[in-house]
């Protein structure tokens, strides 16, 4: 357990050193607290919309930010270390393959939760001084959850990508790849098969579907509560599904543990 | 062989098409320092890779401190073997000190463990300076005091000596006599190094997976046979017309190679003529004996080479 300790308190200060933190952070408040004031400009109002309005906007900005974010924070994290040396090095210290990899997932998902927590936080903060209804610390304790369990099946999944390949760049491309993926392609392949499949895909189907892209997990999570005027696209048909939230956080959670259980697989397949 | 350190037997190693290492054995008492030589691709890195437990033989057996070192068991002995990789560079953005302590801890010593080693190898005064300003010896030198974390009973050192100016070198191997002195086994692993005769006890000749030649130099040296140049100095070319001399002769120069045999008849024959005003004997060094084993072996393996190609068309 020290040994973990050891390298997520390093990979921390990585985080901390690099600006990671500052800057993730930063970039969370200012767009959640820009759009926590300027939600509702397309409509012709400035000033704080509705709880709901600012939530749909803050989730359907955070699902492509996040992830972008985890990959890009976490990518080169195996295969950085495998190009300098290091990674082989570390191998021959009394440090097993999993400590090594929880202690990054530690150390790195710390940073992206904990600037997910400052960051969002501060427009919870600023919107509950606003409008002090309790209801809006409960929306977006859900919110920051669900969010921090977006990055961090994203870290995971870098993971994944950072041990399968042998060169920083390919895992960058990757990375990128992944991200299109799960944050534009995966909703257009659905609503392609919406539109084009003549019986119509039923709904609990449809939800099911999304259920393998944790990006779409966290828009049901935090849009399900939500007026369905503010809610477009596929999402809207799925929203009345049958899945409680408690069901959609494990799904969530799940998508957290299984690559992570998968790339300490890989590594341990992984010649050297 | 349970009260060696280090044993290797008819180790094999190899990878989808190439065969890394083929059927080597070999052994390394408590104190001894070895040294691995052999040329890129020898199987030197592969060698290391199988003693530290990184990877697993294919075939064979390999033992350290009475355990196999890809077991679980292995686990607590890892924290007496220090490694020095061949291509590493630390975490740029670090300080050396932050880099030292991170390994330190991993290995269940803290801060001032990594202050006393950054004095030993001489980077105290940058330690407070990210490694991206380090030279190469600077950086050599963070990695050497890495590989001598909680003073290892075993260390595998992959061309230690890169990169550091003559005086660090002089150091290491002070530091390399002196963990030896402790009791401590070190494996060299190098293309030849000049100056690393005296510090080794015994030497080993990797090439192409195999095993050419293992044992002390002076055994080695005695296998090899080779020559003794011997470089009169003053002679003017009288050589080329004394009989006895002539067919010692190498070129055009007043350079002879004789059998270590004739080494005196030779002396007594060049010492005859009055114009003599210098006379330089010379054996035969570690890397001419490492030329001639892996000549030997290169002459050795043609024909065989033909004949596999052979197989492989038919």
């Amino acid at each position: 357990m020290k040994e973990v300790l050891t390298v997520a308190n390093k990979e921390f200060h990585d985080g901390l050193r690099n600006r990671w933190l500052v800057s993730i952070t930063l970039i969370f408040a200012a767009l959640s607290i820009g759009l926590t004031y300027f939600g509702g400009a397309a409509s012709g109002e400035i000033g704080i919309t509705s709880l709901s309005t600012t939530v749909a906007s803050l989730a359907s900005l955070a699902v492509f930010l996040i992830p972008l974010i985890a990959l890009l924070l976490s990518y080169d994290s195996f295969v950085g270390e495998q190009e300098s040396g290091t990674l082989l090095l570390l191998l021959t210290y009394p440090l097993s393959k999993t400590q090594l990899l929880l202690g990054k997932f530690l150390g790195q998902g710390s940073i992206i939760a904990l600037a997910t927590l400052l960051g969002f936080g501060a427009s919870a903060v600023v919107l509950y001084l606003q409008i002090e209804d309790l209801s809006v610390l409960v929306t977006f304790s859900l919110f920051i959850a669900s969010a921090i369990l977006l990055g961090l099946s994203f870290t995971a999944i870098s993971y994944l990508i950072s041990l399968m390949v042998s060169e920083k760049s390919k895992a960058a491309g990757f990375a990128l790849i992944v991200w299109f993926f799960f944050a534009l392609a995966f909703d257009l392949a659905i609503l392609a098969l919406l539109v084009g499949v003549e019986e119509g895909l039923s709904q609990s189907l449809l939800t099911q579907l999304m259920m393998l892209n944790p990006a779409d997990i966290f828009r049901l999570v935090n849009l399900a509560g939500l007026d369905s005027s503010d809610v477009n696209g596929v999402l809207a048909i799925a929203i009345n599904s049958s899945m409680s939230q408690a069901q959609l956080f494990s799904i969530l959670i799940a998508w957290v543990i299984l690559p992570l259980t998968l790339a300490t697989f890989i590594f341990k397949k992984k010649k050297l | 062989m349970s009260n060696m350190l280090v044993s290797l037997e008819s180790v094999s190693k190899s990878y989808k098409q190439l065969d890394a290492l083929q059927s080597i054995t070999m052994s390394l008492a408590q104190g001894e320092v070895l040294g691995l030589f052999g040329h890129n691709g020898a199987g030197k890195t592969t060698m290391m890779k199988l003693i530290l437990g990184v990877i697993s033989p294919s075939a064979g057996q390999v033992e350290v401190m009475g355990v196999a070192p890809d077991s679980k068991e292995a686990w607590h002995s890892r924290a007496k073997i220090g490694y020095l990789p061949e291509n590493v560079s630390f975490y740029e953005q670090l300080t050396g000190l932050e880099v030292l302590t991170y390994f330190a801890k991993l290995k269940g010593f803290n801060k001032k463990t990594a202050i006393d080693l950054l004095e030993q190898v001489g980077i105290t005064h940058a330690m407070k300076r990210q490694v991206k300003t380090y030279s190469k010896g600077m950086r050599q030198r963070l990695g050497l005091a890495q590989a001598f974390i909680g003073e290892p009973k075993l260390l595998l050192l992959d061309e230690p000596t890169v990169g550091l100016d003559p005086i660090a070198t002089a150091d290491f191997y002070q530091t390399v006599d002196q963990l030896k002195t402790n009791g401590s086994s070190v494996i060299l692993c190098s293309h030849v190094l000049p100056g690393v005769e005296q510090h080794i006890d015994r030497a080993m000749i990797l090439s192409s997976g195999k095993l050419l030649a293992m044992g002390t130099l002076a055994e080695l040296r005695q296998k090899a046979d080779l020559p003794v140049t011997i470089k009169p100095g003053g002679l003017n070319g009288a050589i080329s017309e004394n009989s006895k001399l002539m067919s010692y002769l190498n070129g055009s120069k007043d350079i002879l190679h004789v059998p270590e045999p004739n080494k005196l008849q030779v002396i007594r024959e060049l010492m005859a003529y009055e114009a003599i005003n210098d006379l330089h004997v010379e054996h035969a060094n570690l890397e001419q004996v490492y030329q001639y084993y892996l000549k030997q072996h290169k002459q050795s393996q043609s024909p065989q080479q033909a004949l596999n190609n052979g197989e492989q068309q038919s």
